[in-house]
């Protein structure tokens, strides 16, 4: 039973939580009025900014200035690359060890785990030099096989936790019905794994696109990432505070909006199924 | 079928870890090609006694504690509130989540110049308008600069994370504290927290890795300036090993920042562990 | 068709003997219920008969051919779950289907088949929603429908029941009842209910610990139990147990007593004793009565009696309706 709450004390919490919320948010809402105004507006007082003219100018000069949806395709190739050869390696794995789970299996996974507690810089050294002496500094496919292995364990963790949650029952029922292993894969077992898989696809992009010590460090320009392109107005030249709004609400967009969709799952994804 | 992972994870874990410990123990400067061979301790004892080591240590630790004070309590009594009934939930969600999908380097940036800056930012803004003077933040007081950007990315993962355990408390446990007497405080105090501990520890552990290496929102701001002020571990191993070239140096640092994460990560493993087991 | 036999079927898992070798015969067309208490064995025998389980020993035959090797889906058993194992993301038709598309039956006979299941289920309505939308008992029709379809030679049941409320239950288990005698194929039950056993079976297998202590029809079990656990399992309330003195008398080392097989007098019988709980429930009461003679006894009595707690009253047990038992608990 749901207990009952006093309107006013009801009225109460939403101010509270509306103000905390809107504070919390503010600088995303700011850089979102930003985005839209003249440069010169742009650095006026809150009252100013609020109330002079709109437009799309900062939009346009940030492709002008430097080649924007380059980086922004970068961006794309990285996180999905990274994304989808992660899951090709992880889902065997997750699934062998969520359905016949050996002796070591639980060893395995802390294992995994304890590969992604490895501070980036306590390896930046070897992989730099590697990198160098393989002329992978500043490609994609060289960030793509680092921001993989960054993010691997966490996939197979995401995975096997999903994986779990498939209750055995179902299977022996599909064994009672006559499947054999592989209508057992397709019909079964796939479709219930399809939305686990699709957060975990979800969350992985995430992480990856927002991944700024590797692609800081290993690109220059032509495989740089939104990351590293926005890092380049932290030595501006001129008034920017429109185009870096303009920049910036680009790079937190699409992803803002995965993340809202993917909240649940990142709870599950980021304690490695601690907290559900 | 698990072979490809281990294999992949395998490779990746050990042959940096080799190499950075194989260099710790060389001469090995970029500018000086021709001074090469067994280091000996040399790498660690110059990385630890250089002038910027212990700032940086010092600022690692202030870094990692300051974050963590103002999300887990802020985190907290966030959590609390959210948990309560009103209208827009949901939304209020979104809106306290939104900071956490933020790239570093934009908030990083956007902190420091629309809001932080001394001429131009909001807080200056607002400052003069009561008649005040804008504050240099990133320059007169860099570390604090940065625990904010730092803890404004990751107060939405501890509360929402916070949020999920109070979610999943039993609301008769609750109603039952309240027929045995208990008040708001003592269900706050014996029932609600004991019951988020592990969330708690969590929330700390996963925290503490991943601020342990902050490092993006350090390069696009202060750089770790002025001076020493707000160079932390990670960022100072960077600066050793890319840009003073001292490959031997920067992997003893390397190691240093790796035994330091290991310490933390082994309490997490421990935490995380004991829920594979029902 | 419907013949199943097991001959010294032994269960281990590593160290541990769940089932001890075992004989059973299981004839065509009856409704066999598995009993016994949480951990006796009853469900690993049922899975050891599905397939789903491999047998350490011994062999399986059905309708003659020996199946201990089988896989679960070549031995022509279907099974409902406990907890129905539906396929949450297929249609309630689709779900029922699966089992002939896995046999690769065309798309109308499938079709055709599952309409007969509905139809005889009673859910024709229910046929394009997903299991998430049904309410438990409907989710149960749909885990039978998806087992009567196949037309299987044998129908096995886990503890089909112990996810619904009493009431739904109760109206549950006279369908399966009615769909046994509809179909008159071989249907394996298991449970830990003793009502439910006795209401439905042919047969009752008691098991416990693996082994079986008793195989019989519901009323031999209750007129001729062989031993101490079979009698205190089956019946309700429980059989009345007494030894010292008393059972001497009767040349036993344990003496039982039914319930209803208990008179109660104000007046005058060999035990006297003090009422302790007496609950009406209308049809009958049940008083709890503290004798001196014979400890805590139990009496069913049909109807209404006024006795209240405190009261002084007598029992007499039916002379004719005394079990007796050995030290080993085995009937004499």
């Amino acid at each position: 039973m749901p207990r009952r709450i006093s309107n006013s004390q009801k009225t109460m919490t939403t101010v509270a939580a509306w103000t905390i919320g809107v504070l919390i948010f503010f600088p995303i809402l700011w850089i979102f009025i930003l985005s839209f105004k003249a440069e010169g507006d742009a650095i006026g007082t809150p009252l100013h900014v609020i109330s002079s003219a709109w437009t799309f100018d900062a939009y346009g000069e940030v492709q002008g200035r430097s080649d924007y949806f380059k980086h922004f395709w970068n961006s794309v190739v990285l996180s999905l690359g990274s994304t989808l050869i992660g899951l090709a390696i992880a889902i065997p794995a997750a699934w062998s060890m969520a359905f016949v789970p050996g002796k070591r299996t639980k060893d395995l996974l802390m294992w995994m785990l304890s590969t992604k507690m490895m501070p980036a810089a306590g390896v930046l050294v070897p992989i730099y030099l590697i990198f160098r002496d393989l002329g992978l500094l500043d490609t994609r496919i060289g960030l793509v096989a680092i921001l993989t292995l960054v993010n691997l364990p966490i996939i197979v963790w995401m995975l096997y936790t999903y994986f779990k949650e498939i209750p055995g029952e179902i299977l022996e029922a599909a064994r009672m019905d006559g499947a054999s292993l592989r209508s057992e894969i397709l019909y079964v077992l796939t479709p219930m794994a399809i939305p686990g898989i699709a957060s975990t696809m979800l969350l992985n992009i995430i992480l990856a696109w927002n991944e700024a010590f590797w692609t800081l460090r290993l690109t220059a320009a032509s495989a740089a990432p939104l990351t590293a392109f926005i890092a380049s107005y932290s030595s501006p030249e001129g008034l920017f505070y429109a185009k870096l709004s303009a920049a910036s609400v680009m790079a937190i967009a699409p992803i803002l909006i995965m993340g809202w969709f993917s909240q649940k799952q990142l709870v599950r994804g980021l304690t490695f199924g601690a907290v559900k | 079928m698990v072979s490809p992972a281990v294999a992949v994870l395998l490779i990746w874990m050990i042959v940096p870890l080799a190499m950075t410990i194989w260099f710790s123990f060389q001469q090995y400067n970029l500018l000086y090609p021709d001074r090469t061979g067994f280091a000996g301790i040399e790498n660690y004892y110059y990385f630890i006694t250089d002038f910027r080591f212990q700032p940086a240590i010092w600022n690692t630790l202030r870094l990692v504690l300051g974050v963590l004070a103002i999300t887990t309590i802020g985190g907290i009594l966030l959590a609390l509130l959210l948990d309560q009934p009103f209208w827009g939930q949901g939304i209020v969600r979104l809106l306290v989540l939104a900071p956490f999908f933020v790239m570093p380097t934009v908030s990083a940036l956007v902190w420091q110049n629309m809001f932080m800056d001394p001429v131009n930012g909001l807080f200056a803004h607002i400052a003069k308008a009561f008649g005040g003077d804008g504050y240099d933040f990133l320059g007169q007081s860099p570390l604090m600069s940065i625990i904010i950007m730092v803890a404004w990315q990751w107060l939405p993962f501890a509360t929402l994370i916070l949020l999920t355990a109070l979610q999943s408390l039993d609301r008769e446990q609750i109603e039952a504290a309240e027929m045995d007497g208990a008040s708001v405080w003592s269900r706050f105090i014996y029932i609600i927290l004991p019951h988020m501990t592990r969330a708690i520890t969590v929330v700390i552990l996963i925290q503490t890795i991943f601020i342990l290496s902050v490092y993006a929102e350090i390069l696009v701001t202060t750089n770790g300036g002025p001076g020493t002020a707000s160079l932390n571990l990670p960022f100072l191993v960077y600066l050793a090993s890319i840009v003073d070239n001292d490959v031997g140096m920067g992997a003893a640092g390397g190691v240093i920042a790796i035994i330091l994460a290991n310490i933390v990560a082994f309490f997490l493993m421990r935490a995380i562990g004991k829920n594979l087991e029902h | 068709m419907g013949q199943i036999t097991l001959s010294k079927v032994v269960k281990q898992f590593g160290e541990v003997t769940v089932i001890p070798p075992l004989d059973l015969e299981i004839n065509e067309g009856e409704f066999v219920v598995f009993v016994g208490p949480s951990g006796c064995g009853k469900s690993t025998l049922l899975r050891l008969i599905a397939g789903l389980e491999d047998t350490s020993a011994g062999s399986i035959t059905i309708d003659g051919v020996n199946a201990t090797d089988l896989p679960p889906a070549k031995r022509g058993l279907a099974m409902v779950f406990q907890s129905y194992a539906l396929y949450p993301h297929m249609t309630v038709r689709k779900n029922i289907a699966f089992p002939l598309k896995m046999a690769g039956m065309s798309p109308e006979e499938q079709e055709k088949r599952v309409k007969a299941a509905a139809g005889v289920l009673n859910m024709n309505k229910l046929l394009d929603r997903r299991p998430g939308q049904l309410s438990g008992g409907q989710r149960q029709r749909v885990a039978i429908g998806r087992a009567i379809v196949r037309e299987p030679k044998a129908f096995l049941f886990d503890e089909p029941l112990s996810n619904l409320d009493a009431a739904l239950r109760m109206g549950m288990r006279l369908e399966i009842t009615e769909l046994h005698q509809r179909l008159k194929t071989t249907m394996i039950y298991v449970t830990h209910d003793q009502v439910e056993a006795m209401t439905m079976a042919d047969k009752i297998v008691v098991l416990n610990a693996g082994r079986i202590e008793q195989a019989g029809s519901p009323l031999e079990l209750y007129k001729n139990p062989k031993n101490i656990f079979v009698a205190s399992f089956i019946g309700s309330p429980k059989m009345n147990f007494v030894g010292g003195q008393v059972a001497k008398y009767h040349n036993a080392a344990t003496i039982g007593v039914r319930p209803e097989h208990v008179m109660l007098s104000t007046s005058s019988g060999p035990w006297k004793g003090t009422v302790g709980v007496a609950e009406h429930l209308g049809s009958d009461t049940f008083v709890h009565v503290n004798t001196e003679e014979a400890g805590t006894i139990t009496a069913r009595i049909s109807g209404e009696v006024v006795v209240k707690h405190g009261d002084t009253v007598w029992l007499t047990p039916m002379p004719d309706k005394i079990y007796r038992f050995d030290a080993e608990g085995v009937a004499i």
